[in-house]
């Protein structure tokens, strides 16, 4: 039972962490129908700033709490703009071409962030542990500070986005622009601003994300959004991918499975039963667990 | 008929002319080079199992490393624990990348477009971690049914050898990577199985069979209306895209005599998704022309080495906004050179 919850918290953590990334991927995925394969790159990214923005500050182990929202709010503030970058530069002349080009366009945005990162920064930097770390004992189960906190800001940020998404003018256009986006013109709705807000919007939840990985893993690679980023997309996938709270299902449901895997079978087999519980889950629902199904015609 | 017998004296001397050059040309070639021709006919051979697949039939794959990686480890252990020689050994590398490729095809073709490339991408992930994890299977094998099968009665005589021969087959080394597979391809075999590739995926695709593979595409639900089963085709292009996967793994596991799971990883069926799509999906000799461009251009860019895939990536992106359909589209090398010759030298009208 002490296992049991031990593997449950663990589990939340991290999932809420797969979430924030996977949020990015699904809204750009409902307003483009585009897989943002760079979204990994810019989790990095957002890690990569966090580091800078840091050690900038001089702020080293157990600056304090004030420290650390500023780094996190540096974290998604420079995520936000790269990923409107990426955007204006990369996905906007390509809005009329295919799908397959606008993944190899991403693919090709990943491999070049990746590269940036790699010549600028190096590899293997160690985040400092901003926060001093505790570990509450209740019930015999070890609760860290650090997941209390990651699910702490995780929920903040879904209760913020729930908000912005039903309750704002910008919410509306958004869910408008990934209704239909001709009709959306249509009706006066700033496309191409929408769409740049919903990039700043995803890329700013991957930043949080990328600050709250370095509390549990201080470790700032230009390698290191690759597997978060699979993840992620693996888990907006598994929730029908652009749904918002399929995403954040979805998510959870794949942190779970990885720790349960981990705890009670083999820790090198839980990246095998990530991706079978996914395939598991798809050829039973094609369209994910909140995914529309959508009847082709001719 | 006499199409058919000029195409098959073309391909003997194709083959007369690839083992002539292994002969005189390579011994007399700087070491680099070679390696970088054997490199280009590897990914080539890859590229066009996967344009089979994406580009002719529509099917979103992103596993295709993890049929190399079936290919390689097989390959490796026919010739390494079982004593196959080399040539026999590439083939069943490429039979059982085909039965992998069955197997991960059957349930996921049903899905479409985004769907299956995750899928499929879960797969490939999978197959990766298996490898990592071969050696916990060998000893669940070794447990089960014990390893010494000389003695005792013939029930656990013939379990024993068959868990011998599993935990032969299991042994791949971990995530350590499998060493000592002998260095055999050469820029004949490598060659010879490059033409092979080639011919048969073109023959085919001029077939009834190709037809209908660009049918599936085009339009999979009109295809189904005239009474053609469409799992069944894609399921057909998956298992020959396979196949050719297994094929270009094998050769790279005699190519490189040491192999690691994470030569496989998901990001390698990412790159060779790039290059069928820069090459133009819906041709066969476009993915051909991207893959050794794509293979050979980290090399001329070696001069400028820090920054050459962030050069390699800036092509990618500015490639897909001015040339959107890939470097030939649907065309066919050919068609563009005959193109280019009819509009040098115009046919003349008769006055």
């Amino acid at each position: 039972m002490t296992l049991f919850l031990q593997q449950l918290i663990n589990g939340l953590s991290l999932g809420a962490i797969y979430a924030l990334i996977a949020l990015g991927y699904t809204m750009v995925y409902g307003t483009l129908q585009l897989i943002n394969f760079a979204h990994s790159e810019v989790f990095m990214m957002g890690a990569f700033a966090a580091f800078l923005f840091a050690g900038a500050m001089g702020w080293g182990d157990g600056a304090g709490v004030g420290a650390a929202a500023a780094v996190a709010l540096v974290a998604m503030g420079s995520c936000a703009i790269l990923g409107m970058t990426i955007e204006r530069i990369a996905y906007r002349p390509m809005r009329k071409s295919t799908r397959l080009n606008m993944l190899i366009t991403a693919i090709g945005v990943s491999i070049f962030l990746q590269n940036l990162a790699l010549r600028l920064w190096g590899t293997n930097l160690t985040f400092p542990d901003l926060i001093a770390k505790t570990n509450w004992e209740i019930a015999g189960v070890n609760v860290a500070s650090n997941s209390v906190m990651v699910l702490g800001v995780t929920l903040v940020l879904m209760i913020g986005l729930t908000w912005l998404i039903e309750k704002t003018k910008i919410g509306l256009a958004m869910r408008a622009v990934s209704h239909s986006r001709e009709t959306a013109a249509l009706m006066g709705i700033p496309v191409d601003r929408t769409i740049s807000f919903t990039f700043a919007l995803g890329s700013a939840l991957a930043g949080a994300g990328a600050f709250l990985f370095l509390l549990g893993a201080p470790k700032v690679d230009p390698q290191m959004g690759a597997m978060p980023g699979l993840k992620a997309f693996v888990a907006a996938v598994l929730g029908g991918i652009g749904s918002v709270p399929g995403a954040v299902v979805g998510a959870l449901v794949l942190g779970l499975c990885e720790t349960f895997v981990s705890g009670y079978v083999s820790s090198t087999w839980r990246d095998a039963v990530a991706f079978c519980v996914l395939i598991v889950i798809l050829l039973y629902k094609p369209s994910g667990l909140f995914g529309k199904h959508i009847v082709e015609k001719v | 008929m006499k199409g058919a017998a000029i195409g098959y004296a073309l391909f003997v001397v194709a083959l007369a002319a690839i083992w002539g050059v292994d002969q005189f040309v390579i011994p007399y070639t700087d070491r680099y080079l070679t390696d970088m021709l054997l490199r280009v006919a590897i990914c080539v051979i890859s590229v066009s199992g996967l344009a089979l697949v994406l580009g002719f039939t529509g099917q979103f794959s992103l596993g295709h490393a993890g049929f190399m990686a079936v290919g390689a480890y097989s390959s490796a252990v026919m010739s390494m624990k079982f004593g196959v020689p080399f040539p026999l050994a590439v083939l069943l590398g490429g039979l059982f990348a085909g039965v992998a490729g069955l197997a991960v095809g059957v349930p996921s073709l049903r899905l479409t477009g985004d769907y299956l490339a995750v899928v499929t991408l879960g797969f490939n992930q999978i197959i990766i971690v298996a490898v990592q994890n071969s050696g916990s299977f060998v000893d669940a094998v070794r447990a089960l049914f014990g390893t010494s099968g000389a003695e005792g009665k013939p029930a656990e005589l013939v379990l024993g050898s068959f868990g011998e021969v599993l935990s032969r087959f299991g042994d791949l080394g971990g995530a350590q990577g499998l060493t000592g597979v002998p260095l055999e391809t050469n820029f004949g075999w490598a060659f010879t199985w490059l033409l092979l590739a080639l011919v048969t995926l073109r023959n085919l695709l001029r077939s009834p069979h190709g037809r209908t593979f660009a049918a599936v595409r085009d339009n999979e639900i009109a295809t189904r209306s005239l009474g053609i089963d469409t799992t069944r085709v894609k399921v057909t292009a998956f298992v020959i895209g396979a196949f050719w996967a297994g094929v270009a793994g094998s050769l790279t596991a005699f190519k490189l005599s040491s192999i690691f799971p994470n030569q496989f990883e998901s990001k390698v069926s990412i790159e060779l998704l790039a290059m069928v799509v820069l090459g133009g999906s819906g041709s066969l000799s476009g993915p051909v022309l991207s893959a050794s461009l794509l293979t050979l251009l980290p090399e001329f860019l070696r001069g400028l080495a820090e920054y050459r895939m962030m050069i390699y990536a800036l092509l990618l992106v500015v490639m897909m906004i001015v040339r959107p359909k890939g470097l030939l589209g649907t065309r066919e090398l050919s068609d563009v050179i005959l193109a280019g010759y009819r509009r040098l030298f115009p046919v003349r009208k008769p006055a």
